[in-house]
């Protein structure tokens, strides 16, 4: 059976999404643009402004001075992206297959969909009418080839279905640009006088090849049917989502917990099954007076045991104002991961153990948040502040060792504390320092210890570090930040050693 | 000579069976460790360091904190030597991770937990203690009262989890139902003649010890491990006091 494929050409994607997150734009001249080599260059112009003979490619400036009461706005590109994996992923009601097709179009493998809307005409009017509808201008064509309904979506008549077979007849009044080739190729066949494709058509390949290269053929071959060009259909996500419906409305506390330990059942066995565990979850209840009520959880690490779950929303439940009661409970787990049977055993304990103190983590989270918890890893770095670097993650473990050539003390002030010194010779230790009020004499020194700045990083004068101990026995950190010579460097206590 | 031998032998059962049913960890796992501490281990209940417990330090100043720290991370370093993970609760923090290692702990085998109130500090560690997969907890804060450290010593019964709670710059040494009271100083290094700060030198005093006796000493920090500094010991082992004295807070 024949392939059919349609193609869904998104005309003005960029300024229809802007005119329907801002309807005040709808209909009116407006351009998106972007630098590039420090030019402000059109990215996309609404359709109003197509018509005036405004393209992409243009410079800003120019369009100015052509139509001074133009609207002009920053592109984000990202966001065309994703918009336009979010209507491959709503075409899926048409087609199993839809792929996307960068940067303003969508291929649908329809083989054997068109029927279902009673053949392939009302099938193309629907879809362009909902896309109408919805507020983008969109161009579709139904071809046997990919690259015949591209050509056709794009400089033939709109809504057009080209019968099985019959790709090559349509193709002979269409440009060159209509097979999708790169630039050079075009220019050269602008330069040899080929304005339609019918002009080449019937060239032999060893010739079209030696002048055009390889990649012409290809696109040929493609849009004409005698080559196979292949799709990258989207994915959607699958959806971990369980509902459960209740007779009689729900307002114990009690009755909450049955329902949520039922979900958390089901939906910890569909787990097991597909060997993914829950990061994110939220526990929904609809109200009998129209409200909805929430809790969600968070865990280090994908988990799909139930009691363990279940565990971390018990600590929530209060929060649930079942007021007149809850009619209905959902469970969704809004960020899913693999789960890995055996996973290597992390700070050379037991996978019981390990299991354990992430289920204690995820609790001590639970109650007071993730940024009560912290775990440090060494970074290669002499200046104090610079030297750790804090992790969320439980199982990350270092790449390189700790240091131990120098000492760190064990307590590090958060902010270095200035102190008044008594110096006696420039680069010798303080003979004793005031802190608190109260005057510290210094007997034993070690240093200096020179800490310059990463140039790369930051910019300022070094720090020299020593180690006192004072009469009693207390040893501190002190440094010196600067020279002594230009200016009268500060000092400050940083830290205290054991 | 056989008789007495055996009536020896049934009163160190009989001790151990009334240490166990105190609380403490004074089984077969509480000798495995070996801390270091050398003369000390004969202030404790059965001659070592108590494990399974919740040991109290004091720090009046800020250089005391730092060195009772210091002294637990030693402490520290021998219950993690197999492996595992140590919870730190701290209300304000001063610890500098990187500085773990010098007193032989890895850094990254610490979770840190900043909470910003006694009472949730309080309740991690509780937590914490009923999870017998952790080497050790150690909390530092200020206050805590007598009936919130007997929920922690609860936990630690049947966990057999080794706590240190670390008291900072506080006004009043109320009871608690820890198993000791320790206050660690920092004293002046030994440095034999030579220019420079010698090796980390405390002095290490035991206020209190269920069934053991108090004492002071003084260790260096050496090559990895606690070395007792002997000339400087003051005061040795004090006489043990009299039973009717003895109080179990």
């Amino acid at each position: 059976m024949p392939k059919r494929y349609l193609y869904i050409w998104f005309q003005y994607l960029a300024t229809n999404r802007l005119a329907k997150m801002r309807p005040e734009l709808r209909g009116k001249p407006f351009l998106l643009y972007a630098p590039e080599h420090g030019r402000m260059v059109i990215r996309a112009a609404s359709q109003s402004l197509t018509k005036e003979g405004i393209s992409p490619g243009m410079v800003v400036a120019d369009v100015r001075a052509i139509l001074p009461s133009v609207e002009v706005l920053p592109d984000e590109n990202v966001a065309d992206e994703k918009l336009l994996k979010d209507l491959a992923e709503w075409c899926l009601r048409y087609s199993p297959v839809v792929a996307t097709d960068s940067p303003d179009g969508l291929i649908l493998d329809i083989s054997g969909c068109p029927h279902l809307w009673g053949g392939e005409l009302p099938y193309i009017q629907s879809i362009t009418a909902r896309f109408r509808k919805g507020g983008y201008d969109v161009r579709a064509a139904i071809a046997e080839t990919i690259g015949a309904a591209w050509a056709v979506a794009h400089y033939g008549k709109n809504g057009m279905i080209i019968e099985s077979g019959r790709q090559a007849e349509v193709l002979f009044p269409l440009p060159p640009t209509a097979l999708r080739l790169e630039s050079s190729t075009l220019q050269r066949m602008e330069k040899l006088g080929f304005r339609q494709i019918g002009q080449f058509i019937g060239i032999p390949h060893l010739n079209l090849r030696r002048r055009f290269g390889e990649a012409m053929l290809i696109r040929l071959k493609q849009a004409l049917g005698t080559m196979h060009e292949p799709l990258q259909p989207v994915q959607p996500a699958p959806i971990y989502l369980e509902r459960l419906p209740c007779l009689e409305p729900i307002r114990t506390a009690t009755g909450i917990e049955i329902a949520l330990r039922r979900l958390l059942e089901s939906l910890c066995e569909r787990f097991s099954r597909e060997g993914k565990g829950m990061r994110t979850g939220i526990f929904k209840g609809y109200r009998i007076d129209g409200e909805t009520v929430q809790i969600s959880i968070g865990t280090n690490r994908a988990s799909r045991n139930a009691t363990r779950l279940f565990k971390l929303f018990e600590l929530k439940i209060p929060e649930i104002e079942p007021a007149l009661g809850i009619e209905l409970f959902t469970l969704e787990a809004t960020l899913v991961e693999e789960v890995s049977e055996t996973q290597e055993a992390l700070w050379s304990t037991a996978n019981r153990d390990q299991a354990a103190i992430s289920e204690l983590v995820d609790n001590i989270s639970g109650k007071l948040g993730v940024q009560a918890i912290h775990r440090y890893l060494p970074l290669e770095h002499h200046w104090p502040e610079s030297s750790v670097k804090e992790i969320s993650s439980l199982e990350e473990q270092p790449e390189t060792e700790w240091r131990t050539d120098c000492p760190h003390p064990i307590h590090l002030l958060p902010e270095p504390v200035p102190i008044e010194v008594m110096v006696v010779l420039p680069d010798y230790p303080p003979m004793h320092f005031r802190y608190k009020n109260e005057v510290i004499r210094i007997v034993r020194a070690d240093g200096p210890e020179r800490i310059e700045q990463e140039w790369w990083l930051q910019s300022g004068p070094p720090r020299d570090y020593y180690r006192v101990e004072d009469e009693s026995g207390a040893r501190y950190w002190l440094f010196r930040l600067g020279l002594y010579g230009d200016r009268k460097p500060q000092w400050f206590l940083h830290g205290f050693f054991v | 000579m056989s008789e007495l031998t055996g009536k020896k032998e049934i009163i160190r059962q009989l001790k151990e069976k009334i240490l166990s049913m105190e609380g403490f960890g004074t089984g077969p796992d509480s000798r495995l460790h070996d801390f270091g501490l050398g003369p000390m281990n004969a202030a404790f209940p059965g001659g070592a360091f108590p494990v399974g417990a919740i040991h109290e330090f004091i720090s009046p100043t800020e250089a005391c904190a730092a060195a009772a720290n210091g002294f637990l991370t030693g402490l520290l370093s021998t219950l993690m030597k197999k492996g595992g993970v140590c919870l730190w609760i701290s209300v304000r923090r001063k610890l500098f991770a990187p500085a773990l290692k010098f007193f032989g702990v890895e850094p990254h085998r610490v979770i840190f937990i900043d909470v910003k109130r006694e009472k949730e500090a309080l309740w991690v560690m509780e937590q914490g203690l009923k999870c017998n997969s952790l080497a050790a907890v150690v909390a530092e804060l200020r206050d805590i009262s007598f009936a919130e450290s007997r929920r922690l010593q609860l936990a630690v019964e049947t966990s057999k989890v080794t706590g240190f709670l670390h008291r900072q710059c506080l006004g009043t040494e109320n009871t608690l139902a820890c198993v000791s009271r320790w206050k660690i100083r920092p004293v002046a290094s030994r440095t034999d003649g030579f220019p420079g700060v010698g090796f980390p030198c405390l002095e290490v005093e035991l206020v209190k010890i269920r069934n053991g006796r108090p004492g002071i000493w003084q260790f260096e920090w050496k090559n990895g491990t606690f070395r007792v500094v002997p000339e400087r010991t003051r005061t040795v082992v004090k006489p043990p006091i009299p039973q009717k004295q003895q109080h179990y807070a």
